[in-house]
């Protein structure tokens, strides 16, 4: 590589030298102490000062844009994946009643007693002129269906007693709407008024909170496991098809003169500067039953006009589309990496009596491996958090994880399911990132 | 002063534009849609108050982005386009401010008060209706044969309409169709939804067809799927179809059977400035009123929502057809109607939906 030396380099070349240092070392000091830098102060203290002052200078020179990463960042996202578990709402909108049903046992079958359905009332009637009892409800409605319009039609009617005299409120409440004298209601919220809960964690791996713990949601609900695999399966999938259609396009960009390939270089980066849904709404026209390439097919009688080919709203577009709007993040690291494989070493090979392949195999393949990490590793991040595509060709089956995400950020309001599960997927990224790290090697990756 | 004049907008509603914003921002759909609320409000409004109106396409989003909004403390919009349900979800959240209909709207030219004039459709109280579409079936006329389908049911009759139906990707409208093409009355629809075994019921009978559906995410999906051909039949609002069928002249045709009818309105969003806050009010007054309402009617195929706006419904601006045919209200269209149920979609939509997900993946 003709590039500057590398760290590692640099690294090995300090440690000779400190060996090196080290047996003069241990020569000087049988002969008179330490070894001494020219001011007079130890060698070594010297060293690590001029090492430090290095650092501290780096990091000065990096501080703007680590403020900047940090503010504008990490701040925001640890805030978001906070989400995942922060369940303040329940003890802030009814903070008497949470402290009242600590008394009230939810497995004894019993409703609680009067002291806590008027602890309730004063808390409604709070809530209610500060209009946050209907966000309550709307919470407790992503785990209890009904909660929603409980706490909004009771509202209305609450909002009219005085909690100072208009008691008892037991019959009152259950008068207003009969669910106030279900266990199951008051068994909920007692469930959910924890602060920092993992009710969302729960739910976004199928399982739920309940009374008596932690359980499996009811089999018809269960689907997010399922998306999780499918997210990672088809990820793989696709930068799996990246590696193999791009491979040979870098190569030819890194081998063919320069006028060729910079030609070529603008056909791979032209995807860049098009718009991604009109790419993506590109393959639709393309795929559909209706679409060109059926067409030909019937056309030069290769598939019957009744049997077309079904290309497109199931996993199969889902991963040409894909593959193809990815693609150049696979090129571009391998196409930097092969540049700087000298063609060299490919005669040298040549010319010892290695056949084309052998030498291709054994000697370019190896060298060109970094590229490959590096692309796969883009394209599958990238391709792990995808939803616009998916969303639009992907149909039932072809869907991500990244759809729930994006239908529970904009549709559902349950942020905190929807941090959850953004709190999983990155956990898994960063698992296989380890994984990679471990198997292959992280030094191993090189964008050029 | 300023405080004074913004007071006396607020009390009487006068236009003091010297004491308002000189600029305030409205979220809409974007498209045909917002064009025909630019022609028949904010042209007229601008001319009248001087105020430079900036459009936003971005009701799709808007309950989510309102609710981030709220978050960061920094609300941008003034006046904001959406649907029924998402403005109660808004007003659940206490992102959306209530109005009260009787002051804050305007009477009908007769004197009939605004909630008397709205009835019904003031579906929430931070809601402020303005026209009725509904959700129905487009099929192909070239596509189905010699009897053209007549009922709802015959979206459920593959034997008789071959081919691949459009639906959309929620759960809404699909369960309470299924329902009622398996023998449910439409009276009893939602309670038997509102039951596990009912919810299965449903999901079984949308089973029969899983097979021959693609399923939309997007108001244009239907519309360009019926003009390639790729269905024979799908689902979407009514103004999308009548642009296919009046506009670009495809044969498609219109199965009104068992539409459901929905609102779409506005909203103000809790947390602006007084002045923001008079701007925005004076703003729905005139917006909203009998003859605006009506003139939406003249670019969009869309029902307006108040009683004493039908009868002023006229021309189309370009096409010069009459509308009034065209409204999913009239009545030779809507012998045979739903009207969404907001209460129950609030309370099961996370319920239901997660099993109509789960149903879909399987």
């Amino acid at each position: 590589m003709g590039g500057p030396v590398s760290p590692q380099k640099i690294g090995r070349h300090i440690s000779l030298t400190c060996e090196n240092n080290g047996d003069i070392m241990t020569d000087a000091t049988s002969q008179s102490g330490p070894m001494l830098a020219a001011d007079g102060t130890p060698l070594k203290k010297s060293l690590a000062r001029a090492l430090r002052m290095q650092k501290t200078r780096a990091l000065m020179l990096i501080a703007p844009l680590l403020v900047f990463v940090l503010v504008s960042f990490i701040f925001p996202i640890g805030k978001m994946l906070f989400k995942s578990v922060e369940n303040d709402i329940v003890v802030e909108t009814i903070p008497l009643t949470v402290a009242e049903l600590q008394n009230w046992d939810a497995e004894s079958g019993a409703l609680p007693d009067e002291a806590l359905y008027a602890a309730f009332v004063s808390d409604m009637v709070v809530a209610i002129n500060a209009k946050r009892h209907t966000r309550l409800g709307t919470r407790l409605n992503y785990e209890h269906t009904g909660m929603s319009s409980l706490f909004r039609k009771s509202g209305r009617k609450i909002k009219k007693l005085d909690p100072a005299t208009d008691g008892p409120f037991k019959e009152q409440l259950i008068a207003i709407d009969k669910k106030w004298g279900d266990v199951t209601t008051w068994a909920v919220i007692k469930t959910h008024s924890v602060k920092i809960t993992n009710g969302y964690f729960l739910n976004a791996i199928d399982m739920q909170r309940t009374p008596e713990g932690a359980q499996a949601q009811p089999e018809d609900k269960r689907i997010l496991i399922k998306l999780f695999q499918r997210t990672l399966f088809m990820s793989l999938m696709i930068t799996v098809s990246c590696i193999l259609l791009g491979y040979p396009v870098a190569w030819l960009l890194a081998n063919l003169p320069s006028r060729t390939a910079n030609i070529l270089m603008i056909l791979v980066l032209l995807p860049f500067w098009t718009s991604l849904l009109v790419r993506t709404s590109a393959w639709k026209v393309m795929l559909q039953q209706q679409g060109v390439i059926n067409e030909v097919l019937v056309w030069i009688g290769l598939v019957a006009d009744d049997a077309r080919l079904v290309m497109i709203n199931n996993q199969f577009g889902t991963i040409v589309a894909m593959t193809h709007i990815l693609l150049p993040f696979m090129i571009l690291p391998m196409y930097s990496v092969m540049q700087t494989i000298q063609p060299t070493y490919l005669r040298a090979a040549k010319s010892m009596g290695a056949t084309n392949w052998t030498a291709f195999w054994r000697v370019y393949f190896p060298l060109s491996v970094p590229g490959i990490g590096a692309g796969s590793i883009l394209v599958f991040i990238l391709a792990i958090g995808y939803y616009i595509t998916p969303e639009i060709v992907g149909g039932t089956k072809g869907v991500f994880i990244s759809n729930r995400i994006a239908y529970h950020i904009s549709s559902s309001l349950n942020w905190g399911l929807a941090a959850a599960l953004g709190t999983i997927l990155l956990g898994v990224v960063l698992l296989l990132y380890w994984c990679y790290d471990k198997i292959v090697g992280i030094d191993n990756v090189k964008l050029g | 002063m300023k405080t004074k004049l913004t007071a006396l907008a607020v009390t009487t509603a006068l236009v003091a534009p010297a004491a308002m914003a000189q600029e305030m921002t409205i979220v809409s759909w974007g498209g045909a849609y917002s064009k025909s609320q630019l022609k028949a409000y904010h042209e007229p409004y601008s001319a009248k108050s001087g105020v430079t109106i900036i459009n936003d396409d971005s009701s799709a989003e808007a309950v989510a982005k309102l609710r981030a909004m709220n978050e960061a403390g920094n609300v941008t919009w003034d006046v904001v386009d959406v649907v029924a349900s998402d403005a109660m979800r808004l007003c659940d959240e206490g992102l959306a401010m209530e109005i009260d209909a009787d002051t804050q709207l305007a009477a009908a030219p007769d004197g009939t008060s605004a909630s008397e004039d709205f009835g019904d459709l003031l579906v929430s109280d931070c809601f402020i209706p303005q026209i009725v579409y509904s959700t129905t079936f487009g099929y192909r006329t070239d596509l189905v044969g010699d009897t053209a389908p007549s009922t709802i049911c015959d979206v459920f009759d593959t034997d008789a309409y071959p081919g691949k139906r459009s639906l959309e990707k929620r759960p809404i409208n699909n369960m309470e169709w299924a329902l009622l093409c398996d023998g449910v009355a439409k009276a009893d629809v939602y309670d038997v939804l509102a039951t596990p075994e009912g919810q299965d019921k449903a999901l079984a009978k949308l089973d029969t067809i899983k097979d021959d559906v693609i399923w939309w995410s997007a108001g244009a999906d239907t519309p360009q799927l019926l003009a390639d051909g790729e269905v024979v039949m799908g689902s979407t609002y009514n103004g999308r179809l009548f642009s296919v069928i009046e506009e670009q002249k495809q044969p498609v045709a219109m199965l009104w059977d068992a539409q459901v009818f929905d609102l779409d309105g506005w909203i103000i969003p809790a947390g602006l400035s007084d002045e923001r806050k008079a701007q925005a009010l004076d703003y729905i007054m005139f917006a909203t009123d009998t003859q605006r309402l009506a003139d939406q009617a003249k670019y969009i195929s869309y029902g307006p929502a108040r009683k004493s706006s039908a009868p002023l419904v006229g021309k189309h601006a370009e096409l010069g057809i009459d509308m009034a045919p065209h409204m999913p209200t009239d009545p030779n269209n809507a012998q045979n109607t739903f009207l969404y149920n907001y209460e129950f979609w609030a309370d099961y939509r996370d319920d239901i939906d997660a099993k109509f997900q789960a149903w879909l993946a399987k």
